[in-house]
């Protein structure tokens, strides 16, 4: 089992949605980056990811890893957030049938799973429907 | 750079080994390569493994198979690159003899992926995606590909049942070749009606967990021809990446490090997609088939679904794809795979494959991937 230090370290991202963003041409990388990949610019300012988007694509997992036996079958999706920015995230809160290409979403902060005994709960977020 | 000939291939029966450790799984098979190849010593080896540290709780393996193959010294060089570590071994070992540092190099692959349980593998081949990004979400590889079937339908209007024709034509060509792990017939309604793992994708659309090796000897080919035998020579070798995340790609239905190394490979042999007799390439999934025909150039973008209904992709199609029964039928020992495409376009290209030989087949290629396609590396092989 890792330390908590692996998991901690990513909270910001998972947490608050931090992310950042290319000062010369402004590709957006979430999780932040050292380096943007498309100019090598090192110069990167913080910034947020946008909170609703749509469903890009989606599965329904009935097979899972061994962390997440207790929760299948769940959904996961591509999201294209409104910023344009592309995450992957479980789709909750909704029928699987409900789960179309192009669904309005927005993001919010839930446990993904636990590790047990002496373990920690993970944080993070998901995708649920936008309310009409 | 020297010609290089791959003089001698092997590869032993796939499947759940349980009476037989990782060790004497690889060493048989390296054996036969060896003999194939009439040699008993080699100057180098390389060997494509992707997690023997979570499948066997075994590291180091390069240092431990060179012991047990009884070659030691030599330098004994593990390659990972997830499912596309055995293709990349090839690779390696090709610039090693090509180099002239090398004459007799040893290339190889092995997993044995049953001495966990399936959520245990299913963990394992997840690490070859982003853990902290994707796998942290609960995504696995069904998953992953099932995206990409889900979008690649949206898109192109692919359908569920020419998937399913993908997995029916790989198990009818596994049942001609000896050492596939599932050498028997499937239907379309038994691919449709198999337990559901992500969906679209069921369990018959994936390829299966397997324990297995492959092994190839390579050698100058100015030598190799002076030992009588039939001279297959690799021509061409591409190696390219993407973004190991796949929400992070322009597009989802396309895989692009598979389409740059086949651009590399095209370019080195100086041949293009109507020049190649028969492809062996990295059918993971039934939709990873398509997608990788589309890329190589042979199918139209869009069109993968409907070539496999076409049956341009059958044995006795326009291009035959996965002769040897692919990944589904013949298994999926994942470092393992990269190299058995080889040995499998070698065996062809010698016209050594019985009942499922290609006609004419003179020059062959193969495509191994990693990840949901973030490494992929392909090569072109032409007989003297």
């Amino acid at each position: 089992m890792s330390t908590p230090a692996r998991y901690w370290r990513e909270i910001p991202q998972r947490y608050r949605l931090e992310a950042n963003k290319c000062s010369s041409c402004g590709k957006i990388f979430f999780p932040p980056r050292l380096l943007c990949n498309v100019c090598q610019s090192k110069d990167l300012e913080k910034t947020k990811l946008a909170e609703t988007g749509k469903v890009l694509t989606y599965t329904i997992i009935r097979v899972p890893p061994h962390q997440f036996v207790d929760q299948a079958p769940y959904a996961v999706g591509i999201v294209e957030l409104d910023d344009g920015v592309k995450i992957m995230g479980q789709v909750v809160d909704c029928d699987f049938e409900d789960i179309k290409i192009g669904m309005k979403v927005k993001v919010e902060f839930r446990k993904l799973f636990d590790v047990g005994e002496s373990g920690i709960l993970c944080y993070g977020y998901k995708f649920v429907p936008q309310l009409r | 750079m020297r010609e290089v000939a791959a003089i001698g291939v092997g590869i032993t029966k796939w499947g759940e080994l349980w009476k037989k450790s990782f060790r004497d799984i690889y060493v048989e098979t390296a054996l036969l390569a060896l003999e194939d190849a009439g040699v008993d010593r080699i100057d180098s080896m390389y060997v494509g493994s992707m997690s023997s540290g979570l499948f066997v709780g075994q590291e180091h393996i390069a240092a431990l198979l060179a012991d047990y193959l009884g070659q030691t010294p030599v330098p004994s060089t593990r390659v990972e690159t997830a499912c596309a570590s055995g293709g990349l071994a090839l690779k390696l070992g090709y610039m090693e003899v090509a180099s002239g540092m090398s004459d007799v190099v040893l290339v190889s692959g092995i997993e044995k992926m049953t001495d966990v349980s399936g959520n245990e593998a299913t963990y394992a081949l997840g690490t070859a995606a982003d853990q902290e990004y994707e796998g942290y979400h609960g995504i696995t590889f069904p998953g992953l590909y099932a995206l990409i079937a889900v979008a690649h339908m949206e898109k192109y209007g692919t359908t569920r049942e020419q998937m399913a024709m993908v997995s029916v034509k790989n198990h009818k060509n596994g049942t001609k070749n000896p050492v596939a792990q599932f050498p028997f017939e499937i239907t379309v309604d038994q691919v449709l009606n198999s337990v559901m793992v992500a969906d679209p994708l069921r369990i018959l659309d994936c390829s299966p967990i397997t324990d297995g090796a492959a092994a190839i000897i390579l050698y100058p080919a100015e030598l190799a021809k002076k030992m009588g035998k039939p001279v297959v020579k690799i021509i061409g070798t591409g190696h390219a990446t993407d973004t190991i995340e796949l929400s992070q790609r322009t597009d989802i239905t396309w895989l692009n490090a598979t389409y740059l190394a086949a651009k590399s490979a095209y370019a080195m042999a100086d041949k293009k997609p109507e020049d190649i007799d028969l492809v062996e390439v990295h059918d993971c999934f039934t939709i990873a088939e398509i997608c990788v025909t589309e890329a190589l150039g042979f199918i139209e973008k869009g069109k993968g679904g409907e070539a496999v209904e076409q049956e341009l992709t059958a044995i006795d199609g326009k291009i035959p794809v996965n002769p040897s029964g692919g990944l589904k039928s013949k298994g999926h020992p994942v470092g393992a795979s990269g190299v058995a495409q080889a040995v499998e376009v070698v065996k062809q290209l010698r016209s050594d494959c019985c009942d499922r030989q290609v006609s004419d087949a003179r020059i062959g290629m193969t495509q191994n991937m990693g990840g949901s396609g973030a490494s992929a590396v392909v090569h072109i092989f032409e007989r003297e």
